[in-house]
């Protein structure tokens, strides 16, 4: 598969009064048309950052794109004027925020802001932006659209909402859509639905997708692979079913295993100990290394680089990478 | 919203009762305007006694207090103490401070909103600061020092303008006291304008406007300022009202023979129906004034209903 999306060694700094805070450092990654990425970490991994980047969304200042390249269909985006990468959002990528409730905007109604899609992007007319607002609505399931178009965001539930937000990613027919956390403020039985909902319109769109998420329960079902981030870093890169069964990082493993699960209640859930590190004072070495269990003096010292993972006779294994000078022992589980 | 509106107007009962009975007990309670009728000289008793029949003033207040209501609601504001209808004061004094308070609402609206948006927009630079400044500088600055200064400066030094406004006070010769009397609120209104623009900026739904791929200028006036200026227009409601009560100050320095002057001259000759004539209207001008903002604002903001 040819990548629809290849991010080459992104680097995003904030610079703030208290210093530069190291937000993205050297991200590679890259999704084909049809396939999803799941992007996990914990808050402030820079897995939205880096998704904001790949946007042109960044809040600059204090956020500044210090290095790499974010190339989509063979066009490096961080080349284009601020015309031309205005054009590329909503039209050829699209994205989909956490709380559809506050990226709403309160005052304006659904419909106006579906329509706006057609009338800013097609110069499309009022009747006909309505008119295709409706469909939209319809399409991600928004019963009795036609009565709710003219209704304001509160005015509807969370799932729903959500589902606005997904129907006004979806207006272009955008070739990739970035979805941030686009469960998190949901109910359970909502985050099934609008998950599976995203699932779908991806298989009938044939469109990319990148899920950005800290839930590793979301990610299973929908996702084709998996990118591990933390400080700022890819730690592990694993198609989703090879990652949930022998983890090549130890941080992984401290995040699978930090899931609680049935067959074990009862006992004491087994947390990664310590903080994620400031990212104004990222630790030299390995940025994990003062939680990490298998720490070694190397760790401290040299950073290690994403290895590519191999079994036994040395084959690489298909999409998967660890960044831990221990991998191998991480793989077969061996202390 | 029907029920709302009426429920409001009658709330505003009680609380019309109780702002005009205090004036009118402040007014008639802590002075005698009998005496104060013939200024230095004293009056014939009989002469007295008889006024006071006339004016009712030998009734208990609370008695002069429903003749009074009971006289105004039928369009009779009584008599000045020289004889003069309290109305035909209104008919000329109204019209004029309306007008004043008209263009000071106009030129915070334009100047204020305009300034705010600008700085809001471009916070933490060079223009920022130099309009958080200048507004500094405006609110700390009393209105009767800017009054006389720009008075001075622009009408008797260089004349520009005419220093007095004339009696009739025409749109032209009101525009410089209207700046004064806009000022402060002309600061206020940046500053709330500003802080509003900045923290808007930063929310979510412009974000997500940005994301949708919308030019600038849309993001800017469609989303940004739609939600920016709910708190803006409110303000400046409110402020209609504090305008025309609050222009003592700048139609004593301008000689603008407004609502403020009449309620000074009233004031300073103990001339009681006047006073109390005016005060009432101006009441009543706040209270509509309040109740036009909180409907104005569910107008506004689809968030809020009133029911």
């Amino acid at each position: 598969m040819t990548a629809l999306l290849d991010v080459r060694d992104l680097q995003v700094e904030f610079r703030t009064r208290e210093g530069v805070a190291k937000a993205v450092n050297g991200v590679s990654y890259s999704v084909a048309a049809g396939e999803t990425l799941a992007v996990l970490g914990e808050s402030g991994s820079g897995k939205s950052v880096t998704a904001q980047a790949v946007m042109g969304i960044l809040d600059s200042p204090p956020g500044f794109v210090t290095g790499g390249e974010v190339v989509f269909q063979g066009e490096d985006l961080l080349k284009l004027g601020r015309e031309a990468r205005r054009k590329v959002r909503g039209e050829r990528m699209a994205m989909i925020f956490q709380d559809a409730l506050s990226s709403l905007n309160p005052v304006l109604t659904v419909g106006f802001q579906l329509g706006e899609m057609f009338r800013v992007h097609r110069g499309a007319s009022r009747a006909e932006a309505r008119a295709r607002s409706i469909e939209l609505m319809e399409r991600v399931r928004i019963p009795a659209a036609r009565e709710r178009v003219n209704d304001y965001p509160h005015q509807f539930s969370g799932g729903m909402r959500q589902r606005i937000m997904i129907a006004m990613a979806l207006a272009l027919g955008p070739e990739l859509i970035i979805a941030d956390e686009p469960t998190t403020a949901l109910d359970v039985t909502v985050q099934a639905q609008v998950m599976d909902l995203l699932a779908e319109l991806r298989e009938e769109t044939g469109m990319g997708l990148i899920l950005i998420t800290h839930d590793l329960g979301v990610v299973a079902d929908v996702a084709d692979k998996i990118a591990v981030m933390y400080a700022g870093r890819i730690m592990e890169t694993a198609p989703v079913h090879d990652l949930y069964k022998a983890p090549a990082h130890p941080y992984t493993r401290g995040l699978l295993d930090s899931i609680p699960r049935l067959d074990q209640k009862g006992q004491e859930l087994s947390a990664i100990r310590g903080t994620p590190p400031s990212l104004l004072a990222i630790p030299p070495g390995c940025p994990f290394n003062p939680r990490c269990p298998r720490a070694q003096d190397v760790c401290r010292t040299d950073r290690p680089p994403l290895y590519e993972v191999t079994d036994d006779a040395g084959r690489p294994l298909p999409g998967r990478g660890s960044a831990c000078h221990f991998w191998k022992d991480q793989l077969h589980d061996r202390p | 919203m029907g029920r709302y509106v009426i429920r409001r107007l009658l709330q505003m009962i009680p609380v019309f009762i109780g702002t005009t009975f205090l004036i009118f007990f402040m007014v008639y309670a802590l002075g005698d305007p009998v005496t104060a009728m013939f200024g230095d000289r004293a009056p014939d008793p009989a002469t007295a006694a008889q006024i006071r029949r006339d004016l009712n003033l030998d009734k208990p207040l609370w008695q002069q207090y429903v003749l009074y209501m009971g006289n105004i609601f039928t369009g009779d504001f009584g008599q000045a103490f020289n004889g003069q209808p309290v109305l035909d004061l209104m008919r000329s004094a109204w019209p004029i401070t309306v007008r004043l308070a008209l263009l000071a609402v106009l030129f915070e609206m334009i100047i204020g909103v305009t300034l705010g948006v600008i700085s809001g927009l471009r916070r933490g630079r060079a223009v920022d600061t130099g309009v958080l400044f200048a507004t500094l500088v405006v609110i700390s600055i009393p209105t009767f020092v800017t009054g006389y200064v720009l008075q001075y400066l622009l009408g008797v030094k260089w004349g520009w303008v005419t220093p007095a406004v004339s009696s009739g006070a025409p749109w032209d010769e009101l525009i410089l006291p209207a700046v004064v009397l806009a000022l402060v609120s002309l600061a206020y209104t940046t500053r709330l304008t500003r802080t509003s623009v900045a923290e808007n900026a930063r929310a979510d739904y412009v974000r997500t406007a940005v994301a949708k791929g919308l030019p600038r200028r849309r993001i800017t006036v469609r989303h940004l300022l739609r939600n920016s200026l709910i708190p803006v227009v409110t303000f400046l409601g409110i402020d209609i009202g504090n305008l025309m009560g609050g222009a003592i100050v700048t139609e004593r320095i301008f000689n603008i023979q407004g609502v403020g002057y009449q309620l000074w001259q009233g004031v300073l000759r103990q001339n009681a129906p006047t006073v109390v004539g005016f005060v009432t209207v101006l009441v009543i001008v706040y209270l509509l004034a309040n109740l036009v903002v909180d409907v104005l604002y569910a107008v506004l903001d689809p968030r809020i209903r009133y029911a």
